[in-house]
């Protein structure tokens, strides 16, 4: 017990820590730096409440693949280190007071609740037809099953978003001469061959 | 008959209007003047036949207004004094029809002018032939229509369009009088036909009606708003500032319409409704004192004018002043009588300043004229004629009906009366003054314009000569042929009830018993006045410059007509230009755009702009925006439940 | 259970809290940025890992894995929105040249 809430206070004041730091780093690669290790810290607290397969999707999917890809990004483009936060402290009270008073709403939600006395155990692991099985089974029980149209929705936005990225980002280069397969197949005779009469001793001059 | 002389120059202006390109000039001027020398002859033994018949004879031409109370027809009423203006109106308005051929060749608009001529011949004769206060209003109009399109007629010229819209403007001042007169009329009498209106008219004298809060004798108000009209029209003070900027007008117009015919619609107006105005003694007070006061003052002002056309004008407005104050003692026939020679002679002289005019190639002003009359024999001649009808000298016409309203003021007894005759004899001096002032510089002494206009200084040609003799001879006969009719022993067979004066005023009847020294007094400073102008402009010309230098302030009050445009300027018109200008810039401007169109337009535009201002195009405001609404939302949420 | 189990249980309201700071951290990063687009974008990623823990904290204190499913298609939209995302800004920087988030106001009305 004693360790789970010591774990859990670690874990939340490095998530916490972790996303002011990406948002007011100076440097945009340590902003995507300090965004893994927001994730990382997510993950652990997923491990902690017993849903162990999240944890591990969102460290797989997240941080390998979004994270990663934010960070090519940044590399790529050519940034301006050189900014400065101006403008920052312009915004800064009004923004700041909107965040409290949002967070204040927030916490109040969540403290007005009367948390009964029967709550489940936080920490029991999950169970379905009374025998207890691994996180990961159990989702896939559901996810396949009941859930099976959002899967598949799922699916497609992925589909969709792979299709819009390549279709945003593609250029044509114009000096790289392509195969077009359709353009070859699609030759006729008079475009290939020609007959020419060439008189005796002298050249074709094609 | 009758119609026929009232609407055959309506029919001709139609024609000459309408087909201007059609009949061209030349038939234009034909049907014009023929169609109003027929009017003219017609209306001779339309005269005729008034005098042999019982009168008034009406003649119903049309329905007009059927409407509760207010029945009026078009009817043409034939009286004795509706006789005599048809053939003043007619026979001048001939002559100077024939007249105008000649002086207007060179226009390039002579179908318009003409159509404009008859036009108004039609208005003033529908005016003096109408049995009802409805038709006369008609009829006044017209003739003040005509008269702004005829004195704008060169309307290229900015100083002869605003001569039109001050005579026009001034005159509506007087038709608003007229009109409230007509109002008042009918609350009093309940019937707007002359025939109802003057047989009440002894009924209700001692009746009175609320005016503005006040308790007035309604016979007197009434009379005093409809001579309100007759002073617009007659050019009496204080509206008489119109008369001598309508000279702009081409001289015939001013001979026809400013001498002979429109202004004395305000006499024949007051002459009949001498049966409202005999009942009013406070209302024929008010017109003989205005008369009286409005003959010195033009008199006045004459002799100081350098226009020959200006001095001819101020001649009429103090003629006028004399007629009205003949009314005013009751002497409705000897205005009548007045009128009558006036129109006669004050054409002509209108007609001769005219032809001098044209003889000098445009030039009107007198210091550049002079050494005129071998040059031009006939046109002396015929203003000779013209003076001493206007001064009064005996045998001339004038010197009969002049002398009898002077008579008849005298005789009246009344205060007015005497107010008015020492007025008038004052008055008769000046015009004595005036006219042979205007003779002398025009036609005596050394030429004071150059060789060239004195080279080519020639008679008028015989189309303008001969309406010039024709009037002429009207000027010296028909005072003498007359005046047993008009106001001698024949008077009551002659007017024939048309006119009515009741015996406690019948100052014509009085005037025959007026002592010697009244009765020749007028004829004493008419020759005295001749003889001054004799001194001044061809003893001693030096005189006049001297004495206007000593009393130069005198001179220029006299020369700038006693700076009542002045005046008037400053009180009316700026005012009212102020007003308007005020109530154009921020009543219709600031107020009513503002708030209308301008205000909800630019209203839009500003909220539009402001909102517009939200979509700064960072993703991050909009985030923030979106942010503040949930917030929002959700404290609106929590915190009432 | 321990003694102090009570004192120190990790309840609900725990795991709810962690996740509305990182949603309000994540808020901050969005409007609060004056560097780039990425920073944005990542605050964005960060916003959609805090509604993760909310649902997972959810699913198990009720005691249904559904939430634990949402959790997944989150994060499936997550990292299309992400990829999209980045392309966009790709092409962007290619067109003008900069992220720099002042100069980003096309959408200007």
């Amino acid at each position: 017990m004693i360790l789970q809430a010591i774990m859990f206070y670690i874990f939340a004041a490095l998530a916490v820590a972790a996303g002011v730091l990406v948002v007011s780093a100076r440097n945009p690669i340590h902003s995507v730096l300090f965004l893994i290790a927001a994730f990382f810290n997510a993950a652990g607290l997923f491990v902690l409440i017993g849903a162990e397969f999240l944890a591990m999707i969102l460290v797989i999917v997240y941080v390998g693949a979004v994270a990663v890809l934010f960070l090519f990004v940044v590399m790529m483009l050519d940034i301006d280190f050189a900014q400065l936060r101006s403008g920052f402290v312009r915004y800064l009270p009004i923004g700041a007071l909107i965040g409290f008073i949002l967070l204040a709403e927030l916490v109040l939600v969540i403290g007005s609740w009367a948390v009964a006395p029967g709550m489940p155990n936080p920490a029991v692991g999950l169970a379905a037809g009374g025998v207890p099985v691994s996180n990961t089974r159990a989702l896939g029980d559901i996810l396949y099953t009941r859930y099976l149209f959002a899967f598949q929705a799922a699916g497609l936005i992925l589909l969709v978003a792979m299709i819009g990225a390549i279709v945003l980002t593609l250029r044509h280069r114009a000096d790289v001469r392509h195969q077009s397969i359709s353009a070859q197949l699609a030759r006729t005779r008079a475009q290939s061959v020609e007959v020419i009469k060439v008189p005796l001793g002298s050249g074709s001059g094609v | 008959m009758a119609v026929a002389v009232v609407f055959l120059p309506l029919l001709a202006a139609v024609i000459a209007g309408f087909f201007m390109r059609v009949i061209g000039d030349r038939g234009s001027q034909l049907i014009t003047c023929g169609a109003m020398c027929l009017s003219g002859a017609l209306s001779i033994p339309v005269f005729l036949d008034i005098m042999a018949a019982p009168s008034p004879q009406i003649i119903p031409l049309a329905q007009w207004i059927i409407a509760g109370g207010v029945d009026v027809d078009w009817s043409l009423r034939l009286d004795t004094l509706s006789g005599v203006m048809l053939v003043t109106v007619s026979i001048v308005s001939a002559t100077i029809h024939v007249y105008s051929i000649g002086y207007m060749a060179h226009d390039p608009s002579i179908p318009r002018f003409m159509a404009y001529l008859s036009w108004f011949t039609f208005f003033m004769l529908i005016l003096v032939t109408s049995n009802n206060f409805v038709q006369m209003f008609f009829g006044w109009e017209g003739v003040g229509l005509c008269s702004y399109l005829l004195i704008g007629f060169w309307y290229d010229r900015p100083s002869a369009d605003a001569a039109a819209i001050k005579a026009f403007i001034v005159n509506r001042i007087g038709d608003f009088g007229f009109a409230l007169g007509i109002f008042a009329v009918f609350i009093i009498f309940g019937s707007l036909d002359f025939g109802t209106v003057f047989e009440k008219a002894p009924t209700v004298v001692d009746t009175s009606l609320d005016f503005l809060g006040w308790q007035v004798p309604s016979l007197t108000l009434a009379c005093i708003l409809l001579f309100i009209g007759a002073m617009g029209k007659s050019a009496q003070i204080p509206l008489h500032t119109w008369l001598p900027d309508a000279m702009e007008g081409p001289t015939p117009v001013s001979a026809l319409i400013h001498a002979a015919t429109m202004v004395t619609a305000g006499v024949f107006m007051v002459a009949r409704f001498s049966p409202l105005f005999e009942y009013a003694p406070t209302a024929l007070a008010v017109v003989g004192v205005i008369g009286g006061t409005t003959a010195i003052f033009a008199a006045s002002i004459g002799m100081a004018q350098n226009d020959i056309k200006r001095v001819v004008a101020y001649s009429t407005c103090s003629q006028l002043g004399y007629m009205f104050f003949a009314a005013g003692v009751s002497a409705y026939a000897a205005a009548m009588f007045h009128l009558f020679t006036h129109a006669f002679f004050k054409a002509l002289l209108f007609l001769a300043s005219g032809s001098v005019i044209h003889a000098m190639g445009g030039e009107q002003d007198m210091r550049r004229m002079g050494g005129l009359w071998r040059k031009i024999p006939i046109t002396y001649a015929v203003m000779w004629i013209g003076s001493l009808s206007l001064a009064g000298i005996p045998f001339f016409a004038g010197y009969y009906s002049k002398d009898t309203i002077l008579d008849a003021a005298w005789a009246s007894g009344t205060a007015v009366g005497r107010y008015a005759f020492c007025l008038g004899i004052l008055a008769a001096f000046m015009t004595a003054f005036y006219s042979w002032r205007l003779l002398f510089m025009t036609f005596h002494g050394e030429p004071r314009a150059d060789e060239e206009t004195m080279h080519h200084a020639h008679e008028s040609p015989w189309v303008m000569l001969v309406p010039l003799l024709i009037l002429a001879t009207g000027a010296t006969v028909l005072g003498y042929l007359g005046y047993d009719f008009f106001v001698g022993g024949d008077r009551s067979s002659f007017w024939k009830g048309s006119i009515l004066v009741l015996s406690r005023s019948d100052s014509l009847a009085a005037a025959e018993g007026v002592p010697g020294l009244v009765r020749y007094l007028p004829l004493i400073v008419g020759l005295v006045g001749i003889a001054t102008a004799y001194l001044f402009y061809i003893r001693d010309p030096a005189i006049p410059v001297r004495l206007a230098a000593r009393f130069r302030a005198l001179y220029l009050f006299l020369l700038n007509k006693w700076y009542i445009d002045e005046l008037y300027d400053r009180l009316f018109v700026r005012t009212a230009m102020l007003l308007g200008d005020g109530l154009w810039k921020s009543g219709d401007g600031t107020v009513i755009d503002g708030l209308g169109p301008d205000g909800v337009s630019a209203l839009t535009r500003d909220l539009a702009r402001q909102a517009s201002r939200l979509q700064t195009g960072y993703l991050y405001h909009y985030a923030f925006a979106m942010m503040i609404g949930l917030v929002a939302l959700v404290t609106w949420y929590l915190f009432p439940h | 259970m321990a003694a102090g189990s009570e004192a120190v249980a990790i309840g609900l309201a725990h795991y709810l809290t962690v996740a509305a700071i990182l949603f309000t951290l994540g808020i901050f990063g969005i409007f609060l940025n004056r560097k780039n687009v990425i920073i944005m974008l990542m605050s964005i990623e960060l916003m959609l890992l805090a509604v993760s823990i909310n649902f997972v904290a959810f699913s198990v204190f009720v005691g249904n894995l559904v939430g634990q499913a949402f959790a997944m298609f989150v994060l499936t939209v997550a990292a299309a929105e992400a990829a999209i995302g980045l392309a966009i800004l790709v092409v962007y920087f290619r067109n003008r040249g900069t992220i720099r988030v002042e100069d980003i106001n096309m959408m200007k009305g």
